[in-house]
């Protein structure tokens, strides 16, 4: 029996407010615990939320580049629990009338299909103490200062099929949050939290299977590795005949496996109902529109252009849009007239590389939109050969600098002048009396040799269409077949 | 002039006397301290004095009377306030063992605007736990007396606040009022207690029992002290999103509660504040379960209303014989979620002795919460489980919808309703405590407009056998306060009862 997975993913994305959702305390990193800490967020009696009306600009931005439905009508709602990190014994969180409705993100040219997203508090965070989690901890400490950050929760349909499909939407989802500038996306940090559902069932049966939900993921890779865990561990139960637990799953990254929560923490009845200190949000048309208007171009926007109009391929437009700032620094590199190829180029191949071996993010290098600018100007001119260049934009990468002054100071300037070249062709040759003899035997591609040898004693600075011009000239003539 | 002579006055009483130099508020202060401490051990009306902050208080205000300042709404008026309101440097206990010694770190609204207008703030008052109760017999820390008859309950849940002022010890007090707990005192104590629009007066730093039904307002001996009170703590405040915007107020308040307003229909005849009223007399409510004595005196200042030119014609609220049932599953749903804070991890009490988190908050919130308390949290969180949501909280909000549009139907044709405040008047100590249904049908008359956010006002038209008195209602459309506060004034002119201070003496 033939079976396929139906994998359904749920972020947490906290969005970049200034102040928390419900008071005004501020987000910024907090140097100590219980820094940025305030009777509401502590829960204190009598005290009550107001609702930060910049997070709901988040959420109607966030909907709007998901392509959901901005809700003419939302509410919150409290969930009720006990947790020491939980102060007011509920969360309040959106259930029946979230803000964002529906939506899809393209995933590989399909279109992923999300059920939701809807807004929330976030709860404190437990610091145990001597012990690392709270098994064998001899007390521990609530630190309340992420209590009521603000987060939405996007959840997508149960669209997905594979874990690479699965971390391939939830790279596309970050990079919209980015590009959009509403979440930071950082997963270690927390600010970008994801959970997976996941069932299998036999292909061509339209009911869902049996899911179990899969939490504690802390990377993209993570979360790729425990969903096709996931999938190995319930083909083995299906196809020993055992039935899948519904139930929720703990990644543990070291071991590579998932292992069931204990269930008494999961078995929560959250009664659920309208949260009588907030009125029902009314959002109106208008302000979806003032903030569809504010909305930058959207990376599958970016893709599409840069194939249509700038004649990339679909991989190299891919890649510039992976993510905001190498596409911004694509951007405006072409505002200063950079070739888009060329720039395209440059980033993709020997830019890209440089990242991947430093392991460094484009935007820790010192590299500027000018710095590329001038350098596909001093090639496309003759002033440096690329393969200086390319030297040149490792060097920028690292150090940062003016290219004109580079080249000054390095000495990197392109020579084309005939005299000096032709003195060090006429040594290459005079020193290298069996190879020429090969060459007029018939082996014309010793060429290279000639042309490499010259160029290295020129240490690359040499001018290539005038080295070829000159060994046309002074090459013997070669013997007929 | 004697203490005494300064105890059972209105606030204009002891105005004209400050600004005729007769006496200044801290004459006022120190005869109210002693009227407290000659009288409230035998009362229990307060849990806490804040004396020494009210004779500062009142130096403050003397010092910038005498440099001719103005003198503000309550400048020199000694007030309580019922403990579920936060008030710094004090304790606020809410009637509970769990925040026992809790002191808040910040101000309710309705306090902060009591002293932005120079009230005197005395101490504060004793209320069932969470004011979850009728009687004021839930405090987990005294009873309080009926300062009419001490055998007598104050009612509940602002008892203390109820008993401060018929009992003199200060001229006005804040209580809450979720289902009746400020009219239905108000009525056992012969006093005037009002609970206005919902969203009239910010819940800040007011304990939540229900939010959805929780408004602060005023007790007072006469209608006119009670708007002025009502009028020092109404107004928008940004941190409760329930509380209504200025503009809606400006919008919709008409006329608006400004001192104008109330020292013109103080002035004016109990004709000229009631004539062309169109008064609804609920027919429900002056039926079975209305005790006759309650009835009677109802029925004879409805005839007066219509003496002083108001048309009173009986209406139907259909489904008022469902409020008991909605109140009890939408307030103890909420009071089960709004109580989930007290759980001993950040203040108030804490059990010591638990090995681990779920055994110290069932030990914590087991020895920390009453009888009455429990009760309702169990009833609110049976109410919204799984399984039971549709069938009970959801379907009281439903019911609580049909009950407002009933309201709003009524006042299509009528400005105001009248009503018993409750079926009976006050009664003895122990009569109900073991029978928590009737206790809750004492307030089966106030609760409808708690459900459907409507200013409604008790204030005292007569006696029952027993001698204690009886309160009527008036129920008033959406933001018409100040409109239901000049009625009031109408009748208690017509009424020309001066029950409390009668009462006062022959104690
Ligand atoms: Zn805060």
């Amino acid at each position: 029996m033939a079976l396929e997975a139906v994998i359904g993913l749920e972020v947490h994305a906290q969005l970049k407010t200034n102040t928390k959702i419900f008071c005004s305390c501020p987000t910024a990193f907090a140097a100590s615990e219980n820094e940025q800490v305030c009777p509401v967020c502590l829960g204190m009696p009598g005290v009550l939320p107001v609702l930060n009306k910049k997070a709901v600009e988040f959420g109607i931005r966030t909907g709007l580049a998901l392509n959901s439905k901005i809700a003419e009508t939302c509410r919150f709602d409290r969930k009720n629990y006990f947790y020491a990190d939980l102060p007011k014994g509920y969360q309040i969180s959106q259930y029946e009338k979230p803000i964002c409705l529906g939506g899809y993100i393209e995933v590989n040219g399909r279109k992923v299909q999300i059920h939701r997203a809807h807004l929330e508090e976030d709860a404190g965070k437990l610091v145990h103490a001597g012990a690392a989690g709270l098994h064998c901890s001899d007390y521990s400490k609530v630190d309340f200062n992420r209590s009521s950050m603000p987060l939405l929760e996007i959840v997508s349909e149960p669209d997905l099929t594979s874990p690479e499909e699965a971390r391939l939407y939830l790279t596309e989802l970050r990079n919209i949050l980015r590009y959009i500038e509403v979440c930071d996306g950082n997963l270690e940090e927390g600010s970008f939290r994801c959970d997976a559902n996941v069932s299998l069932r036999p292909v061509g049966q339209k009911e869902l299977g049996t899911k179990t939900e899969i939490k504690n993921m802390n990377s993209f890779r993570a979360v790729q590795r425990a969903i096709q865990s996931e999938i190995e561990r319930q083909t083995a139960l299906i196809e020993k005949g055992e039935r899948i637990v519904q139930e929720t799953r703990l990644w543990n990254e070291a071991e590579g496996k998932t292992h069931p929560m204990r269930s008494k923490e999961e078995a929560h009845d959250y009664r659920y109902f309208p949260e009588p200190d907030l009125m029902p949000l009314t959002i109106s048309r208008q302000w979806v529109e003032e903030v569809r208007k504010s909305l930058p171009e959207l990376p599958a926007q970016r893709r599409q252009r840069y194939q249509s109009d700038l004649g990339l391929s679909s991989e190299d437009a891919a890649v510039l849009t992976e993510t905001k700032e190498l596409s911004d620094f694509f951007e405006s590199s072409l505002a200063l007239e950079a070739p888009a190829k060329a720039v395209a180029n440059w980033l993709i191949g020997p830019a890209t590389a440089y990242l991947k071996e430093s392991k460094k993010e484009f935007c820790q290098t010192a590299l500027t939109p000018q710095n590329m600018a001038d350098l596909c100007q001093a090639v496309s001119s003759g002033k440096v050969s690329s393969t200086i260049a390319k030297q040149l934009l490792l060097d920028l990468m690292a150090e940062g600098g003016d290219v004109a002054k580079l080249i000054e100071s390095k000495g990197l300037a392109q020579v084309s002048d005939e005299g000096p070249i032709k003195a060090i062709l006429q040594e290459v040759l005079d020193k290298s009396p069996s190879q020429l003899a090969d060459y007029a035997s018939g082996k014309v591609k010793l060429r290279q040799y000639f042309f490499g040898e010259a160029m290295k004693a020129l240490k690359g600075k040499a001018n290539p269409q005038v080295i070829n011009k000159l060994l046309d000239e002074m090459l013997p003539p070669v013997a007929a077949g | 002039m004697s203490k005494s002579q300064l105890i059972g006055r209105t606030i204009a009483e002891l105005h004209s006397l400050i600004k005729a130099k007769e006496t200044s508020c801290l004459e006022i202060t120190e005869a109210h301290i002693e009227a407290i401490e000659k009288g409230d051990e035998r009362l229990g009306a307060f849990l806490s004095y804040t004396f020494d902050q009210a004779r500062a208080a009142a130096a403050h205000w003397d010092e910038r009377l005498s440099n001719g300042e103005a003198v503000p709404l309550l400048a020199g008026v000694p007030v309580a306030i019922k403990d579920n309101m936060c008030e710094v440097d004090t304790r606020t206990t809410c009637g509970s063992k769990i925040l026992e010694n809790f002191v808040s770190p910040y101000r309710a609204y309705a306090v902060e605007k009591l002293h932005e207008a120079g009230a005197l703030i005395l101490g504060k008052t004793n209320l069932d736990e969470f004011a979850m109760g009728s009687s004021t017999e839930h405090s987990a820390y005294k009873v309080t007396r009926n300062p009419i008859d001490p055998d007598y309950v104050p009612g509940g849940s602002s008892g203390g606040s109820a008993a401060a002022v018929g009992a003199g010890f200060c001229v006005t007090a804040l209580g809450s009022d979720t289902g009746g707990s400020i009219r239905q005192p108000a009525s056992y104590c012969g006093l005037v207690g009002m609970k206005p629009t919902y969203g009239m007066v910010s819940r800040f730093g007011l304990v939540a029992f229900a939010s959805s039904l929780d408004q602060i307002g005023p007790f007072a001996r006469n209608v006119e002290d009670c708007a002025l009170t009502l009028l020092a703590i109404a107004g928008h405040d940004k941190r409760d999103s329930t509380c209504l915007s200025q503009s809606y107020r400006d919008q919709h308040a008409k006329p608006a509660l400004t001192k104008a307003f109330i020292q013109e229909f103080k002035s004016r005849s109990a004709e000229e504040n009631l004539k062309g009223k169109r008064i609804g007399i609920i027919k429900e409510l002056i039926g079975d379960g209305i005790d006759d004595d309650v009835k009677a005196p109802i029925l004879k200042a409805a005839a007066l209303l219509e003496k002083c030119g108001a048309r009173v014609e009986e209406v139907s609220l259909p489904h008022a014989k469902y409020a008991l049932s909605v109140y009890y599953l939408v307030a103890t749903a909420e009071a089960s979620a709004n109580l989930a804070r007290f759980d001993g991890v950040r203040y108030g009490h804490r059990n010591m002795d638990a090995a681990e988190l779920h055994a110290m908050y069932y030990a914590t919130r087991n020895e920390g919460f009453g009888a009455e308390v429990k009760r309702r949290i169990m009833l609110g969180t049976y109410a919204l489980s799984s399984g039971y949501y549709d069938a009970y909280y959801k379907k009281a909000q439903q019911v609580r919808a049909l009950i407002t549009a009933d309201f709003h139907k009524i006042f299509e044709n009528f400005e105001m309703v009248v009503s018993p405040t409750a079926p009976s008047a006050a009664f003895k100590f122990g009569a109900k405590s073991d029978d928590p249904i009737q206790m809750y049908m004492s307030d089966i008359a106030s609760i409808p407009a708690n459900l459907a956010g409507l200013p409604g006002i008790s204030l005292p038209c007569g006696l029952a056998d027993s001698n204690m008195p009886v309160g009527i209602q008036l129920v008033g459309r959406p933001m018409s306060d100040a409109s239901l506060l000049q009625a009031a004034q109408g009748l208690e002119t017509a009424l020309d009862l001066k029950l409390v201070a009668e009462k006062i003496k022959s104690n």
